[in-house]
């Protein structure tokens, strides 16, 4: 589980996120969405320690990571699985190499057993036989399932994914979507999804935290979304006329 | 004010560096891959550089050395010394600079801006140590290696443009080269390249390291490695000269 604890960051004169606080539960699909410039990757850098907050509190299973000894930040760190939006993968090393290094850096396991956990990880996000595979010799979706598959291989607590559709056609989001929902689920992972995509919010969305000006302005589920009076998370969703649309009529049907 | 502030940021960068490793079998395979990269990438222009500036020294040397009471033999001495004092060491590691440098900050820069950096960090790994401090590594051994292929490459060039132009033959250009030789001078020219290959792989590495921005900022990023690290070794230069000569 991870709690935010009136999370504050100022850069300069600029103050970015003004206090958010939530609660992120695990086996569910903790979603942050926001326009651009709303602070939700800032956020999402504080949980992960790249950006350090000005105040607030960032707990991970209780423990505040910035109040923690570099040895134990460390040790939370290996709990963490990030997916970045361009996948962030090595060039210079193969889909096996990419997926292998937490494990040469972290396990004790032999050649064999990390080899093996490369392929189980590797075959469960569907990437069987690509293991020599450079990443340019692959797709855009391919690749985010090498970064999904590299931030699984150590069997994170928690999984950040940072616009895990950005890029993609809608068939193959639909796929990632699924893919970050079925491993949330399998290995009961506090999963937090930083994104823009609302096809993916209203499928997989089990909480979502809606971000605005570096605030918290709504928070909720897929449900209460449909239902929501909060003007500016309705103009940012239902932007298009087809979504006022459909918004009407699943609210209609609940 | 921006001096000391990016000076502060490169003293940190270099404490965190120099910390021990995660993993050693990762640690020698990057090591041994920026040794291929670093010395046996840099082979090439080193030998063409080296052979060349030799053979010019010589010919430029003659040039000005007209009395006919002054020995053929100073030729041999003037181009050795200058080789291995100056011409290899500095020039060299210039022209290095340009390649070893421009590339570093490139790479590190464009992992930056990709945010492979980041994962590394979100991983738990000293990213700092885990790719800066092979390349330094790999940049202390490999530099030094290639000022001595360099200073071995300047003496031939000069030798055999002496000999094939009739300025002196290769019996007077050693004869030359042997009566001023100093050990000194070749210590003093491995001082230089260690602190060289130092500045070249720490100094490119930090300019990639503060990137933010995209494709343009890691073109401008490169091209300040390549403008500081020639700075500073044009100053250690003269600093090293001044102290140890």
């Amino acid at each position: 589980m991870i709690v935010l604890k009136d999370i504050r960051k100022t850069f300069g004169d600029q103050e970015v996120l003004k206090g958010i606080s939530a609660t992120f539960m695990p086996g569910k699909v903790n979603m942050i969405i926001g326009a651009s410039g709303s602070g939700k990757s800032v956020l999402m850098k504080t949980m992960v320690g790249l950006i350090v907050p000005t105040s607030g509190e960032v707990l991970l299973d209780g423990q505040n990571f910035y109040q923690l000894e570099e040895e134990d930040k460390k040790e939370i760190r290996e709990k963490i699985g990030m997916l970045f939006q361009g996948a962030a993968l090595f060039s210079s090393m193969t889909v096996e190499e990419n997926v292998i290094l937490p494990l040469k850096m972290f396990s004790n396991r032999s050649k064999s057993e990390m080899l093996d956990r490369v392929n189980l990880v590797l075959e469960r996000v569907g990437l069987t036989g690509n293991n020599k595979k450079f990443p340019s010799e692959i797709s855009g979706g391919m690749q985010k399932r090498v970064g999904i598959a590299r931030a699984i291989v150590l069997n994170p607590a928690y999984l950040f994914c940072d616009e895990p559709n950005s890029g993609l056609d809608p068939l193959t989001s639909i796929k990632i979507d699924a893919l970050i929902q079925e491993i949330t689920q399998e290995y009961n992972i506090t999963t937090v999804v930083n994104t823009h995509d609302m096809n993916s919010v209203m499928e997989i969305g089990d909480y979502i935290l809606f971000a605005h000006k570096g605030e918290k302005s709504w928070e909720g589920n897929k449900t209460d979304i449909l239902l929501s009076d909060n003007p500016i998370l309705n103009q940012f969703v239902f932007a298009t006329q087809f979504l006022q649309e459909f918004r009407t009529n699943r609210a209609k049907k609940l | 004010m921006r001096f000391f502030y990016h000076f502060g940021n490169y003293l940190m960068l270099l404490q965190r560096v120099f910390k021990k490793p995660e993993s050693g079998s990762l640690f020698r395979e990057s090591f041994v891959r920026s040794c291929w990269d670093i010395g046996l990438g840099s082979a090439g222009i080193v030998a063409i550089v080296s052979l060349f500036t030799g053979m010019v020294t010589t010919v430029q040397t003659a040039y000005q050395l007209v009395a006919s009471f002054i020995p053929k033999t100073t030729i041999g001495a003037i181009v050795s010394d200058s080789s291995i004092l100056e011409l290899a060491p500095t020039i060299m590691t210039l022209v290095l600079a340009g390649k070893i440098g421009s590339n570093i900050a490139s790479e590190i820069g464009t992992m930056k801006v990709s945010e492979q950096i980041d994962a590394l960090e979100v991983m738990g790994v000293n990213s700092a140590s885990f790719l800066v401090l092979p390349k330094i590594c790999a940049a202390i051994i490999m530099i030094p290696i290639l000022v001595i292929f360099a200073e071995i490459l300047c003496l031939v060039g000069g030798m055999i443009v002496g000999d094939i132009t009739g300025i002196l033959t290769t019996d007077e250009f050693i004869q030359g080269a042997r009566s001023t030789f100093m050990p000194f001078t070749f210590y003093f020219s491995m001082i230089k390249a260690f602190t060289y290959s130092f500045f070249i792989a720490s100094v490119a590495s930090y300019q990639g390291y503060i990137i933010t921005g995209g494709a343009r900022e890691v073109g401008e990023a490169s091209t300040k490695a390549v403008v500081y690290c020639c700075m500073i070794i044009l100053l250690s230069d003269y600093i090293l000269a001044q102290l140890l000569l």
